[in-house]
């Protein structure tokens, strides 16, 4: 270390890894600091008592069964979208193109819908449209994958502008496929016939979704911890050297995780349309891709914390909408909140990797805690 | 016969927000930043200009006309005031606090456009004033006041001096920030900070302050394209999110331009052509092809972007530590 002439008042040292309890307890810390400015500034916002202002949040959240059905296939959708782009960060690989991709699986199977309908039995219609949007949203990730594994080309740009490829690409077929004529978009997609859509398991039409996200959270759970394929990624993510000392085939290892990446977007855009939708709009997947990056990372990237990772931002989002609502404010409101939150847990997540050592207690280890 | 006269104004009026987003994210890239927040930080700066404007404008009494100096002063100071905020609290969390800046980036941009449509949805609820919506006509007649002398040079003066005070701006300021990336010393260390902050902190390089200055004068540049949309281009009309995702073809001109700038002058017109060229290409009934042009100016940063990326050339490169935040005792 350089010698300063004047020594600053404290400074930063890495931690050693903390107890996972203590890192929780710490970011559950942020998020209470972070709903105290929350409920200040909703204070100020609304004139309402912030026990009014919680109750409506809860409200818009579980207020109702029709409502707590509908924050289940929410953070059901949030999460397999999460899952699907965490296989990419654990690898290092900054894929902010979940959004392109869900979409292109939504397309994928809006098409096989439409085109399929007088061809098929209604199973077969069913498979082809999840094989479809599996290889649509397969095909989506790959490309940027392909470009990096060969050139290095810098993936989080090359994700983000395949959003907007996709994004037009979905505009194109609105108009293309619309009905009525000149209206634009499609509306609900076999209405009196209901080929192509999902069957509703248990009465409830949004279970199968919750299920099925359930089923993919475990499945991601134990390829990343117990497989060989998680293993590799993870080489892959800690250092390209390494894994390539080892032998392992980096760009294939980019190529193959970006493929399972979008090939889970793809399944949650055909959830979303053959399960939930029945349509094709260019905001169907509602900004979910964006979120999910946000999702995965607060979670570090374990399957088991991101369930509860989507809920708290469904809960706020879906309550901070309630909450506008009531007061006749913007439902924009949900968006302030949810970036406050994340700027607690993010700017948080410095005070589990660093400690700050204050002038005077340099000898003395463990007393300056933050 | 393909109507250039009319074509050109509407994309250089397209392309400004663009330029201003752009040369604001190219000083933040060039520091090693990957501000993924230019969105947010758009709307920020479009929002806090339409705030200061609305304030200013019920603050009359009424029948009295708008001062042009107040209207046009106190809308840009809100708006640099407001994106400056954005900035510095990108900077705080990535550069103190050193969190993951794609995640920063996001989290900003979620928050940014909420707070634009908030405020452009509540604005009239929460200051309590009778007025049907926000239209700050007076106020933007100042922002788009052409130069006096265009209406008699015929072509040229449509072509080249039609447009508001703040469109010249825009390309001073990509010409100045160009200049300053090239050929001075600041500029240098900046591009020091952003290719290898170890090397440039042994140097003798405060690369913290640079990274703070170069983000927050760079939001503020971007957050200056929110505001000419909203004062110049839409006329002093807030829609929600009729901005759109400008923000984010901002980025994508960023990479078209290979980090340069003074590139982006041109680029920045072209990309508005590309955007509103659907209008002018004559496709009879066949509406959806529309939709297709509009994808243009993403498939041509995605193939330069990979040629760049193909032909290694030095200087087309992003910078080296473009994402990654610099902690000194990292080895």
């Amino acid at each position: 270390m350089s010698k300063p002439e004047k020594k600053p008042l404290f400074h930063i040292v890495k931690r050693a890894p903390m107890p996972w309890w203590k890192a929780w307890l710490y970011r559950g810390l942020s998020i209470v600091l972070a709903m105290i400015l929350c409920a200040v500034i909703s204070l100020i916002m609304t004139g309402q008592n912030p026990v009014q202002i919680f109750t409506s949040i809860f409200n818009g959240t579980f207020g109702s069964p029709r409502k707590m059905w509908a924050t289940g296939q929410n953070v059901a959708m949030l999460l397999v979208i999460s899952l699907a782009v965490t296989p990419a960060f654990q690898m290092r690989f900054w894929n902010i193109g979940g959004e392109g991709q869900a979409l292109m699986g939504c397309l994928a199977s809006a098409a096989c819908m439409i085109t399929l309908k007088s061809v098929l039995p209604n199973w077969a219609v069913i498979c082809a449209m999840l094989a479809a949007s599996i290889i649509a949203g397969a095909v989506w990730g790959l490309i940027p994958a392909f470009f990096k594994a060969k050139w290095n080309t810098n993936e989080t740009l090359f994700t983000l502008m395949m959003n907007y490829i996709a994004t037009q690409l979905v505009a194109f077929f609105c108009v293309f496929w619309e009905s009525p004529k000149g209206s634009g978009n499609i509306g609900v997609i076999n209405q009196s016939s209901n080929i192509g859509w999902l069957p509703v398991v248990g009465g409830q039409k949004y279970l199968l979704s919750i299920l099925i996200a359930a089923v993919l959270c475990t499945g991601m759970y134990f390829y990343l911890r117990f497989s060989k394929h998680g293993y590799e990624l993870t080489v892959v993510g800690e250092s390209e050297k390494t894994a390539r000392y080892v032998g392992i085939k980096v760009d294939r290892v980019i190529m193959r995780t970006m493929i399972l990446s979008g090939a889970m977007c793809g399944i949650a855009g055909f959830m979303l349309t053959g399960g939930t939708d029945h349509t094709l709009t260019t905001t169907l997947v509602d900004g979910r891709g964006f979120t999910a990056v946000m999702v995965s990372w607060l979670a570090k990237f374990n399957p088991v914390w991101m369930i509860l990772a989507s809920f708290l931002l469904v809960f706020l989002d879906r309550g901070a909408s309630e909450m506008a609502q009531k007061c006749k404010l913007n439902s924009s409101f949900a968006d302030i909140l949810t970036g406050i939150i994340l700027f607690f847990i993010i700017g948080g997540e410095f005070f589990i990797n660093y400690r700050l050592c204050m002038r005077h207690s340099e000898t003395k280890e463990g007393i300056a805690h933050v | 016969m393909f109507d250039f006269l009319s074509f050109i104004p509407r994309a250089v009026v397209q392309g400004i927000p663009l330029l201003y987003g752009s040369t604001g994210e190219t000083l933040t890239e060039k520091a090693g930043n990957l501000n993924l927040g230019i969105p947010g930080i758009m709307y920020v700066g479009g929002i806090s200009g339409v705030i200061g404007g609305f304030l200013y404008e019920q603050s009359l009494p009424a029948g009295t006309g708008v001062a042009p100096f107040l209207a046009v002063a106190i809308p840009l100071v809100c708006c640099l005031v407001g994106s400056l905020l954005m900035g510095l609290l990108y900077c705080f969390l990535t550069v103190t606090l050193r969190a993951n800046q794609n995640v920063t980036g996001l989290a900003l941009t979620t928050f940014g456009i909420g707070v634009g449509n908030f405020f452009g949805g509540s604005l009239i609820k929460l200051s309590g004033k009778d007025v049907p919506a926000i239209t700050l006509t007076a106020t933007a007649e100042c922002f788009s006041a052409p130069l006096p002398f265009a209406a008699n040079l015929g072509w040229f003066g449509k072509l080249f001096l039609s447009y508001g005070f703040l469109a010249y701006i825009a390309v001073a300021v990509a010409l100045l920030a160009s200049y300053v990336l090239k050929r001075t010393r600041v500029g240098l260390h900046l591009r020091a900070v952003g290719e290898s902050p170890a090397t440039a902190d042994a140097a003798g390089i405060d690369v913290n302050r640079y990274k703070y200055r170069a983000t927050c004068i760079g939001s503020m540049i971007a957050g200056l394209g929110g505001l000419y949309y909203v004062m110049d281009y839409s006329r002093g009309i807030w829609s929600n999110d009729a901005f759109g995702d400008r923000g984010w073809l901002a980025i994508a001109l960023v990479i078209f331009t290979i980090w340069r700038p003074n590139i982006g002058v041109i680029a920045s017109v072209l990309f508005g052509g590309l955007y509103i060229l659907h209008m002018y290409i004559p496709t009879g009934m066949n509406l959806a092809i529309k939709e297709i042009y509009k994808m243009l100016p993403y498939v041509v940063t995605i193939i330069v972007l990979v040629l760049s990326s193909i032909r290694k050339k030095r200087e087309t490169q992003p910078p080296e530590s473009l994402g990654r935040s610099y902690f000194r005792e990292d080895r």
